[in-house]
């Protein structure tokens, strides 16, 4: 069933009775505007698969359209089968909204690529959230350039409002050009609320396939055929480029300005009144060069504000910089080369004096870093864990991306890897190949579905020495307790179906009274010499308060 | 008119809760807002903050520039020394003195007080005693809210309603709760800084404050409060010394 453990957040803003005033407007997260501009551009799917900050778009869209029951709306197991799942929509003639975060979009990569060589049917729009300063996640890469990799359109909100309305033309871009579009969101946007206006919803398409199969099966004849045909739909991308109210010049002085997404907001807020700027303001990709040749000529510098990777300036400036033209930006050190961009960085980089403040940042503050919660079922199982492996000398963990993570910080210190979704029990398996023991894998019973099925078969097939402890607690939990594809029941079969043998599959009940046993157990399975998995069951007590907020 | 504000926590206190309630106001009172949050990791026991910026013109960044928050409204005092940098120089502080021990480098309270008693603009509350007071800890929040809500140029029926609006799923009883810990935190806000404004300093003040019954608070009797235990110590340590509670009304007289 969908969205078993789904409810309306308790701080839900939307609807009638909170907060919408009139008919037209609603407060809304960036998030929850590409969820409103997608159901209102005559949505028939969303597809993704949690990951911060990108989950409050499905969560809208599925709490929105439930009691109409129009969108499809299901968790998928990971962002390449959401990625598939909507070109299949897509493919049928109907409108789907695929989002992830920009990590995702890696796991997603084949079938984004390739999607864009078949083309499109239905409108087909990515909204991929990443996440500069990267507030929670491993990388701060910058997805525009996988929308210029895979020779998209890409647009970039700057505020809510734009949110809402890019979504819905990303929609109309998709169907007129046959291409997939994406829709490009920050942090800092995605979790910003504003007032948005909206416009009246139009239907969904009808179930319509294209059934041009050459189109679809990407065999060397036909896909050679396929990528000329995109390549020759470049002109047209960046006519529409050239055109867009997105892209927005204004000459004034020879001080010119390139303002990205969102760094248009920071310059603004920074100008007070100030008009001497020639800003130029970016939200539509492929960029638009004739409008950036024409700030450029009539300027001395140019400096580029850009929230991630410096792909403007870098583009801008070339291998050899531009002749009597002074690029800045990030790589120039005028702003910081990592890290998410904010006003204050901006008025430096515009050269004006810092606001004065009543006192300093005060340095060495105790952090208060995010913690598991007390009584997080990994907390005991960690501790078994610790204890099983204090027979080894300094034994390392791989592990992998969840609330568990936080078992690397003190007090734990527990896992000692996290590198990608599933990475755990292939690096695990590789160590061990190497002649590393014990080779041991943690891994989340949602990130086992995500990246971890393929990985474990990989190793029984092999007949690794390796332990995976798979940590059950029922969710995923680190996003906000959404349902888990391989949990309970379903996880056991998924691990026995993979190959490890029934006596070799073990499970555990993480408490404080099963700890000796636990251990036991761990130091059983850590001295058997071939693959086995230790599940340890226990459901997380924030998915168990959401069930009971619903059943209440 | 254009209000920036900073809300302060920690992940579970209930930051955006308070930002709901003026989001709502805000809107209420024909103004627009924007207001960033956060999400997904730091929620987790975590420091966790929200810039809220309402005003009549347009808003441009979501996130609000050193030197313009209005306010810093806080509950719990250590997050507060995260965002000094962002307040502007005439800005005000109002937070809760509860601490939120999850970490073991939590400083003395003594000297984090201290560090805040140094800050002139400032309203301190006991919202753990308070809320308490009002009949749930985790109304904290509201008591904070109620303690700031003469500064956050917002009329107070639309705080009201948008915290009844906020808690009416979960029945009359909570909501209930949370507007009584919204009122006493308003009125201990402005008692406190009714003594201080009389010329105590703010420690004195804090402890006198929670040396009242806290259904009893007026505020409106800061002045004499403070004229009877005017530049006296012992008076002070004779108030704070009594076993139970002071009614609000009961001033002490001191022989001289």
């Amino acid at each position: 069933m969908p969205g078993t453990f789904h409810n309306r957040r308790r701080n839900d803003y939307n609807g009638a009775e909170r907060g919408s005033d009139g008919m037209d407007r609603e407060i809304l997260l960036g998030d929850e505007a590409v969820g409103l501009g997608a159901i209102h551009a005559g949505l028939s799917g969303v597809y993704g698969y949690p990951g911060t900050p990108s989950t409050e778009i499905f969560e809208f869209v599925e709490r929105r359209t439930a009691p109409s029951g129009l969108v499809h709306a299901f968790w998928s197991t990971n962002e390449k089968v959401a990625y598939e799942e909507a070109l299949g929509m897509s493919w049928a003639g109907r409108r789907a909204l695929v989002c992830m975060k920009h990590v995702g979009l890696n796991v997603a990569a084949d079938a984004f690529i390739n999607s864009a060589i078949t083309g499109t049917n239905g409108g087909l729009v990515l909204a991929v959230a990443d996440d500069p300063g990267m507030h929670s996640s491993q990388n701060e890469q910058d997805s525009r350039y996988y929308a210029q990799f895979a020779l998209i359109p890409c647009l970039e909100p700057h505020d809510q409002q734009s949110c809402y309305d890019m979504v819905r033309e990303a929609f109309d871009l998709s169907e007129e050009l046959q291409l997939p579009v994406m829709v490009r969101l920050v942090t800092r946007i995605a979790h910003s609320r504003a007032p948005v206006r909206t416009a009246p919803a139009r239907q969904p398409n009808e179930l319509s396939p294209n059934r041009d199969s050459r189109r679809w099966t990407l065999i060397p004849s036909n896909a050679r055929v396929q990528y000329r045909d995109l390549t020759d739909k470049e002109p047209e991308l960046l006519r529409r480029s050239e055109k867009s109210a997105h892209n927005h010049l204004d000459l004034a002085s020879t001080s010119g300005v390139i303002a990205c997404g969102i760094a248009l907001n920071y310059l603004r807020e920074n100008l007070d009144g100030r008009d001497d700027l020639s800003i130029l303001s970016i939200g539509q990709y492929p960029l638009p060069v004739t409008k950036i040749r024409e700030l450029v000529e009539h300027c001395g510098e140019v400096l580029i504000l850009e929230d991630g990777y410096p792909m403007v300036e870098s583009t801008v400036r070339g291998l050899f910089g531009l002749a009597g033209v002074a690029v800045r930006g990030r790589m120039s050190g005028e702003l910081p080369r990592t890290g998410e961009l904010d006003p204050d960085l901006v008025r430096t980089a515009l050269g004006m004096e810092p606001v004065p403040t009543p006192r300093e940042a005060v340095a060495d503050l105790a952090a208060r870093p995010p913690a598991l919660c007390t009584g997080c079922p990994h907390v005991d199982t960690f501790k078994a864990l610790n204890e099983a492996l204090s027979d080894f000398e300094n034994p390392q963990v791989f592990s992998d991306i969840g609330c568990y993570t936080l078992a690397a910080l003190p007090p734990l210190e527990a896992i000692h890897s996290c590198v990608a979704m599933g990475a755990s029990i292939g690096m695990a398996a590789g160590a061990a190949h190497a002649g590393y023991s014990p080779a041991v894998a943690a891994i989340g019973d949602s990130t086992f579905a995500h990246g971890g099925i393929t990985s474990l078969l990989s190793a029984v097939q092999q007949s690794v020495n390796l332990t995976v402890l798979v940590v059950d607690n029922s969710t995923v939990g680190m996003t906000g307790a959404q349902r888990s594809m391989s949990t309970g029941e379903t996880l056991d079969s998924v691990i026995l179906g993979a190959g490890v043998s029934p006596e070799h599959l073990r499970v555990i009940e993480p408490l404080p009274r099963n700890h000796d046993s636990n251990v036991e157990v761990i130091r059983q399975e850590l001295a058997h010499d071939g693959p086995s998995v230790i599940i340890a069951r226990r459901a997380c007590l924030e998915a168990i308060k959401k069930l009971k907020r619903k059943a209440s | 008119m254009k209000h920036d504000l900073i809300l302060a926590g920690v992940g579970g206190q209930g930051i955006l809760s308070i930002a709901y309630v003026l989001d709502n106001a805000a809107i209420n009172a024909g103004l627009t807002f924007k207001q960033a949050e956060v999400h997904g990791m730091a929620q987790r026991g975590g420091a966790v903050q929200s810039h809220l910026r309402y005003s009549d013109q347009t808003i441009h960044s979501d996130l609000i520039p050193h030197g313009r928050a209005d306010t810093v409204l806080s509950v719990e005092p250590l997050e507060v020394m995260r965002y000094w940098q962002h307040l502007r120089p005439q800005g005000w502080v109002v937070t809760s003195v509860t601490p939120y021990v999850n970490i073991p480098d939590y400083p003395d309270e003594a000297v984090l007080l201290d560090q805040l008693a140094e800050f002139p603009n400032l309203v301190l509350v006991d919202s753990g005693q308070l809320a308490k007071a009002a009949g749930s800890q985790r109304a904290q929040n509201m008591v904070v809210l109620g303690a700031a809500a003469p500064l956050l140029e917002l009329p107070e029926r639309y705080l009201v309603a948008h915290i009844r609006s906020l808690f009416a799923a979960k029945g009359e009883r909570i909501v209930e709760v949370n507007t009584r810990a919204f009122a006493l935190g308003q009125a201990a806000g402005r008692f406190f800084r009714g003594l201080v404004d009389a010329g105590m300093d703010p420690v004195p003040a804090l402890r006198v404050c929670q040396k009242m019954a806290p259904d009893t608070i007026d505020p409106d009797r800061a002045a004499e409060w403070a004229a009877a235990l005017a530049q006296d110590r012992a008076r002070l340590d004779v108030v704070l010394a009594a076993e139970a509670p002071w009614a609000c009304s009961e001033i002490p007289t001191f022989a001289r």
